[in-house]
């Protein structure tokens, strides 16, 4: 009689896939690696930004943030929409995978990549850039961030895949990506935007994140409101995910 | 061509159906699109389902994959509800569905490991791209791949876990008169392997040479359940006829007129296509034959074809569906 192999046999299999197919998508590796270290590189080297002192410690944490966004909200919502749109997803629910082996693979390679994009982030800051991390720097904060950042953006990447049309869901993707590189502290600081977009900035999930891992990597701490907020943005998304996806 | 169905799967098959719909209901709004339907599927043997588009067909394939739940009736496939069966059902089913399902970037090979890992002891991957005749297409892209190639691989990957139960929506279509040979070989062989097979198709001649039986259904409903060569037994001969021009009602008053002549029982049923009819009621005969060319010389109409239709499973298919539409006509 045909069994089923374990769990952990599946997931293991489904992720692999995952990766590899990520790996084929151009349009994703260039908003995962290639926007996110442009933007450190290109705004390290010319001095057009009004920050004082460590421009690379205050442009790191922000690519990192976008590289998280790109891979989680980018590349999952997208690929996860079209994969509702091509019936991927409805055979893979003919298949001995569980939706929950499914969305464990597709986190997990969402995690291997954000490995992958901060490992190479930071070697460009510590390389060709010639920074040296400051003390105090707060690697389980870092860690934190990332995790409730990936929760908030795969959860709304997952909203959107499993909800909107494939097109729609692909454009405003990228829209929020783009709003998330302008209003998140990414490149500008929340505290230069006129006050009205600042107010919401501040409660949008990409300032939080940036914030969140500026404070883990100079050390300074005060990140606690972001936590709130970026947290609220995890279990809102993740939530809304859980309930509204529709799989076929 | 004829008679050429498999013979009768062995009683013992028939112990425990692998796939048992009973009285089957579904409705998408107020439209009732399957309606009290009812069929087995034994272990060994293969069963068809045919019908004109809207039948109802794809969806009672996708209640007994799981993908939907019944209105009404129920829906046990090896004993289990389908839609609320969890992975170890799904291990013992492969499923061909319509269209894909495959990301465009994938490729056949890596595919086939991918699905294999989510079974304990699954088909080599190679022997089943060879199987299915994959092996130089291995690792080319799915957007790549011809329609019939896309359809070899759904094939192989229904195939992948060892099923016990098959349900193949279409597995033909779209495939090149060489695949469709090796792929009803491949089916035949897993029937006789001990395979449940529910499969759709448009295909009559892969119906007539696979099918142990045919279910053919109208409108959510069984109009017919038996072999190949019963089905084909079971209809009576009958006059077929194309016209240069659609007869109207005084038309075909008047043909009818003339054909009660020699045949009081005649009348003539509109076929699939333009004035295209069937002299229902009546034997071929002689007579009958004169009676129709004369009417059609009165009626100026020109006979572009005529013939005499039974021995084939598309006569006897469209002669059920006929008298099935007649039936509702009252």
């Amino acid at each position: 009689m045909s069994r089923p192999a374990g769990h952990d046999r599946a997931i293991a299999a489904q992720l692999a896939m995952e990766l590899r197919l990520t790996a084929r998508r151009g349009e994703s590796l260039l908003a995962m690696v290639v926007i996110p270290a442009a933007v450190l590189l290109f705004f390290a080297s010319v001095p057009v930004l009004a920050i004082d002192g460590d421009v690379v410690g205050f442009l790191l944490p922000g690519s990192v943030a976008l590289a998280i966004i790109a891979a989680s909200l980018v590349n999952l919502g997208i690929a996860t929409g079209y994969e509702r749109h091509y019936g991927v997803l409805k055979r893979l629910g003919g298949s001995p995978l569980t939706r929950g082996d499914l969305v464990a693979a597709k986190l997990g390679a969402v995690l291997v990549v954000e490995i992958a994009q901060v490992a190479l982030l930071l070697a460009l800051a510590v390389g060709p850039l010639g920074w040296t991390p400051p003390g105090g720097a707060a690697p389980a904060l870092a860690i934190a961030g990332v995790l409730l950042g990936t929760a908030a953006f795969a959860g709304l990447g997952l909203l959107l895949a499993g909800t909107l049309r494939a097109e729609g869901n692909l454009a405003l993707a990228n829209g929020l990506f783009i709003g998330s590189l302008l209003l998140g502290g990414v490149v500008v600081p929340v505290g230069h935007l006129p006050d009205s977009l600042a107010g919401l900035a501040m409660v949008l999930p990409a300032a939080a994140l940036t914030d969140i891992l500026r404070a883990a990597t100079d050390g300074t701490g005060g990140a606690e409101a972001s936590l709130v907020v970026l947290g609220a943005w995890a279990v809102a998304a993740a939530g809304a995910a859980t309930r509204f996806f529709r799989w076929v | 061509m004829s008679g050429g169905a498999p013979a009768a799967p062995a009683s013992a098959a028939r112990v425990q159906p692998a796939i048992r719909v009973a009285d089957l209901v579904k409705r998408y709004g107020g439209r009732t699109v399957v309606d009290g339907l009812s069929l087995d599927v034994g272990p060994g043997e293969l069963v068809a389902l045919l019908g004109p588009n809207g039948a109802g067909k794809t969806t009672t394939v996708e209640i007994v994959e799981g993908y939907r739940r019944p209105d009404g009736g129920s829906v046990r496939v090896l004993g289990v509800d389908p839609a609320a069966g969890g992975r170890d059902l799904r291990a013992r089913v492969g499923l061909m569905l319509q269209g894909g399902g495959i990301d465009p970037r994938a490729r056949p090979r890596e595919t086939l490991v991918q699905y294999g890992l989510f079974h304990a002891s699954p088909r080599d991957p190679d022997e089943l791209l060879r199987l299915v005749g994959l092996e130089t297409v291995a690792a080319t892209p799915f957007r790549r791949l011809s329609g019939g190639e896309r359809q070899r691989l759904s094939l192989a990957l229904a195939l992948v876990g060892r099923p016990d139960v098959l349900v193949l929506d279409e597995p033909t279509a779209g495939m090149d008169p060489e695949a469709r040979v090796v792929t009803r070989e491949l089916v035949s062989n897993l029937r006789t392997a001990g395979a449940a097979i529910l499969l759709t198709s448009h295909d009559l001649s892969d119906v007539e040479r696979l099918a142990d039986r045919i279910v053919i259904i109208a409108e959510g409903r069984v109009v017919a359940s038996a072999s190949p060569a019963e089905l084909i037994a079971g209809t009576a001969p009958r006059l077929a006829f194309r016209v240069d021009a659609p007869l109207d009602d005084t038309a075909v008053a008047q043909v009818h007129l003339q054909l009660r002549a020699v045949a009081p029982a005649a009348r003539i049923v509109a076929g699939h296509g333009d004035a295209v009819y069937t002299i229902e009621g009546a034997e071929p005969r002689p007579d009958l034959v004169a009676a129709l060319a004369g009417a059609c010389s009165d009626a100026g109409r020109l006979i572009l074809e005529l013939r005499t239709s039974a021995g084939s499973l598309e006569d006897a298919y469209l002669a059920l569906l006929a008298e099935h539409r007649d039936g509702e006509r009252g």
